[in-house]
Parts: C-alpha cells; sequence; structure tokens
C-alpha cells in the first residue's frame, strides 16, 4: 500500500496526510505505526499521533508551532477548531 | 553543470536580461506607461502605484530606494523613465540615482511634455530607440559569484515546508556552494523561528539583528491586527493545513536552505555579503518580491501551494509547485512540480532539475511567469497615505 501521511520530525505529535483521507481509514508513512484515522482529513492537514490533553505544544518540524485548545484523540483532526497560536490567543 | 552567460554592466554587476525598463516615478502616469506598452511590448512597463502622498521619513527611504533599485538593476540595460513634475519622487530627486545608474536613461515629464498622450508617443519612441541601440550587446561568460538568487514563497499550503521550500533550500545551498548569493525575506513568516535561524548566524552580531528583526515583525504584526493577530495568515493557509504562523514560519525557512547566515539587509538594500543573506521585508509577496529585486536579485524562484501566476518586471520568476494537484491545475504558471517528491522523486534528482532548469532561464529561456506577462510591481510602505 502506498503512504499516505508523512512524519516530518520524530518529536512531532501531528503527521500530515498526504491525500485526503476518510474516517476509519489507515494511517501508512515511514515511522508511523498502523492506526486509524478518526475523522476525514483533508489533505495536507494534520493528524494527531497520540492523545493530546488539552494545553499541550502541537509540534511539527519537531518544533512548537502551536497549542491544543481541548483535549484530541489520536487519529483525530488537528486544526484550527482544536489549537491556538501561542503567542497571540484568540 | 554548463556554462551561464549574462551582460556585463558598467558598474561591474551582471544581467541575465537585457530589458529596456519603462519605469513611472509616480501613479499619477500609469495610463501612460499602460499606452507605451501597448506600442511596445517588447519593453518591460511596470507601472505601480506609489511615488507620493507619504511623506515619512522610512516611506520616503524606500520609495527612493525601490525606483532606485529598479533603474540600477542589472537586468535592465537602459531606462525611459517617465514623471509627472509634481511628485515626491520627481525626476529632479531623482537624478543622483540616475547619475550613478551608467547605463543609458531618458527622462520624459508629462507636465513639461505637452501631456500624456504626447508624453507616451515620445516615450515609446525612445523605448524602441533604445531596444535597437542595446539589442547588439553580447552575451559574455558569467561566474556564479557574480549571481544573487531570491527565494520567495506565497499562496503557501501545508506541503510547501514539506516539498517546494524544502526543494529552493537544497538550490540554496548548492547556489552559496558555487559562490552565488541566495536571499530571502518576509520577516512576518519567521515569526516563532528566531532560535533556529539565530543559531546559524556568522556571528552574535548577526544572530542579534535576527532576533530584533523577528522580535519586531511579531509586535508590529500584533499592533496592526490586535485581536486578530492569530488570523495573520491568509484564509488559503488555513485550508491548505497550516493553522498558526509558527507553523507556516517553520515550512518557509526551509527556502533558505541550511547554510551560515552571512548578513540581514533592510528592504531593498543591496547586499555586500555572499551567501545566505536575509531581508528585512514583509511576507506580502508583491511587496517582498520589489524589495528582493530592489536589492540586485537578478532572478527568482518562487514555491506555492495554494497557486500564485504573480511575476515580476525584469526578473525571471521560476514557479515551483508544493503539490501535484496545483501543478496541473495550474500547468500554465508552474514551472516545477515539488509534488512529485510525494510521489518517490528523490530531493536530489528534483534539484538536478531544478538547476538544469535554472541555467536555461538565466541563459535566456523565458520562465511561465515571463511568458504569460504575469508581472506585479508594488512594494512596502509603513504609513498610510494623506
Amino acid at each position: 500500500m502506498k503512504e499516505n501521511a508523512l512524519l516530518i520530525h520524530p518529536r512531532d505529535n501531528v503527521a500530515v496526510a498526504l491525500r485526503p483521507l476518510k474516517a476509519g481509514e489507515q494511517v501508512m508513512g515511514k515511522g508511523l505505526e498502523l492506526f486509524s484515522v478518526l475523522e476525514e482529513i483533508p489533505a495536507s492537514h494534520k493528524i494527531a499521533l497520540r492523545d493530546i490533553p488539552g494545553g499541550e505544544e502541537i509540534i511539527k518540524y519537531g518544533e512548537t508551532v502551536a497549542v491544543s485548545t481541548r483535549p484530541i484523540k489520536k487519529g483525530e483532526w488537528v486544526h484550527t477548531h482544536n489549537l491556538e497560536s501561542k503567542r497571540w490567543k484568540k | 553543470m554548463s556554462e551561464i552567460t549574462g551582460y556585463e554592466r558598467k558598474n561591474g554587476k551582471f544581467g541575465i536580461r537585457n530589458h529596456v525598463l519603462v519605469l513611472p516615478t509616480v501613479s499619477c502616469v500609469n495610463g501612460v506607461i499602460n499606452h507605451i506598452s501597448r506600442e511596445v511590448p517588447a519593453a518591460v512597463c511596470a507601472p505601480h502605484p506609489h511615488g507620493c502622498g507619504r511623506g515619512g521619513p522610512r516611506d520616503t527611504q524606500i520609495l527612493f530606494r525601490v525606483l532606485a533599485g529598479m533603474i540600477h538593476h542589472p537586468n535592465v540595460g537602459a531606462v525611459v523613465l517617465i514623471g509627472l513634475g509634481c511628485e515626491r519622487s520627481n525626476t529632479k530627486s531623482l537624478r543622483p540615482f540616475i547619475e550613478q545608474a551608467a547605463k543609458p536613461i531618458e527622462i520624459f515629464n508629462v507636465q513639461e511634455e505637452g501631456g500624456s498622450l504626447p508624453t507616451a508617443r515620445k516615450g515609446a519612441a525612445a523605448a524602441r530607440r533604445m531596444l535597437a541601440e542595446i539589442s547588439g550587446q553580447p552575451r559574455v561568460p558569467l561566474s556564479w559569484d557574480k549571481l544573487m538568487v531570491a527565494m520567495e514563497c506565497g499562496g503557501s499550503d501545508a506541503m510547501s515546508g514539506v516539498t517546494a521550500n524544502v526543494a529552493l533550500g537544497a538550490v540554496s545551498d548548492w547556489l552559496v556552494e558555487k559562490g552565488a548569493a541566495v536571499i530571502f525575506g518576509e520577516n512576518t513568516e519567521m515569526i516563532g523561528t528566531a532560535h533556529v535561524l539565530a543559531r546559524r548566524a556568522k556571528n552574535e552580531e548577526i544572530a542579534n539583528k535576527i532576533e530584533q528583526m523577528i522580535q519586531q515583525a511579531e509586535q508590529r504584526t500584533q499592533d496592526i491586527m490586535g485581536h486578530l493577530a492569530s488570523w495573520v495568515i491568509s484564509p488559503g493557509n488555513m485550508d491548505g493545513g497550516m493553522s498558526t504562523i509558527a507553523e507556516k514560519s517553520m515550512g518557509c525557512i526551509f527556502k533558505g536552505g541550511s547554510t551560515t547566515i552571512n548578513q540581514v539587509v533592510d528592504y531593498g538594500e543591496w547586499p555586500t555579503e555572499k551567501g545566505l543573506i536575509l531581508q528585512d521585508g514583509p511576507g506580502y509577496d508583491a511587496d517582498s518580491m520589489a524589495g528582493l529585486a530592489a536589492s540586485g536579485s537578478q532572478i527568482m524562484f518562487f514555491s506555492s501551494g495554494r497557486g500564485t501566476p504573480a511575476g515580476f518586471p525584469a526578473v525571471p520568476v521560476i514557479k515551483v509547485a508544493s503539490n501535484s494537484r496545483i501543478y496541473e491545475a495550474m500547468k500554465g504558471d508552474m514551472d516545477v512540480n515539488a509534488g512529485s517528491l510525494i510521489e518517490g522523486k528523490s530531493l536530489a534528482e528534483l534539484r538536478g532539475e531544478m538547476l538544469e532548469q535554472m541555467v536555461f532561464v538565466i541563459n535566456g529561456e523565458k520562465t511561465k511567469a515571463e511568458r504569460n506577462g504575469m508581472d506585479v510591481f508594488t512594494f512596502m510602505t509603513v504609513k498610510p497615505p494623506f
């Protein structure tokens, strides 16, 4: 099967969808364990790689890029509805 | 790698194009420029929306620096300068820059030449004359250390930082190794990356400058946008999978590759160093390209995930798509598909293709933005007009 997700940095807690993923679809990519996405993920958007509590840093490229605003389950879509910028709060 | 060629200028710089530039001093005469453009399509006509109505020291500095940068640009062999007469950047005030340019420049002011259409006729005749005059100038061998390449990204998506900007970075590293200068700006898109960029600075002074520049960009964004600051990235960026400025910035800075940062220059300022240079300029593509061009870069790479056709007057812009979908959707605008990295192409292979394409473009082959006539020219201002 072809890879459908990308882990950019080993420290990351999100992966990037390489194409649109359907709910229940299995994630496949180098350095990623097999798991299913819980909801639809648009192409190039982020998928939680583990359960992330509210207020935790979202790590991509090995660096902090945002903070979660509520608990996010492994396999959930990670985007502006469940994270915020660390520097300017919405 | 094949030989590269260019046009030697009297000031020791080299151009990779030999254009006649038709430049207005002020937006009031843009209609004249558009007339000349229809009459003489071979000239590069560059209307812009500025030139008056902003008198503050910083806006005046930028105005003169960008107009001078366009007149001095090494890809420009001759200039037809169209003025109005009463504007801030009038042709008399520009005279010191004109005299330093050491290239043929003809000047026409609408208020002195009998109005708009007579000025357009005279300007068009001058442009034709100059095209004939400079067309005989031969290309000569060019060494890489005479080249400055700008790296720009715009209309980014979350693939930009995984494919296209990584590819631009690989090209940047290759160019620096060859002795060229590589410049990138967009300080807004460095917010959140100060610690990453500062540790690559040549010395502590440059590290401090980088930190200060990014701190100012962050403060400015907050001052301008208030509680909307977190929306500083565009709606299209968010649809494309990016959520915050820090996420966007991490993807953006890849375009500068991994070498030491040798200098930080102001907007439109000419670097004195080779290697990797940062420019203190804004993230808005059109303004950013003007700053990078006014700094003397002869060619640009421009990555895009959402897709933008924008080019720049007199400076070839190589468009690099971050994903195959937008490459296919805008095939007439995109020169390179970095989305191929996701489909299994190696970075080394893609870089090789991009370098080959860059050599063709340097030696005269037109980019898609050049062929399509997609020039955009405007530049940064810091205060509202009065």
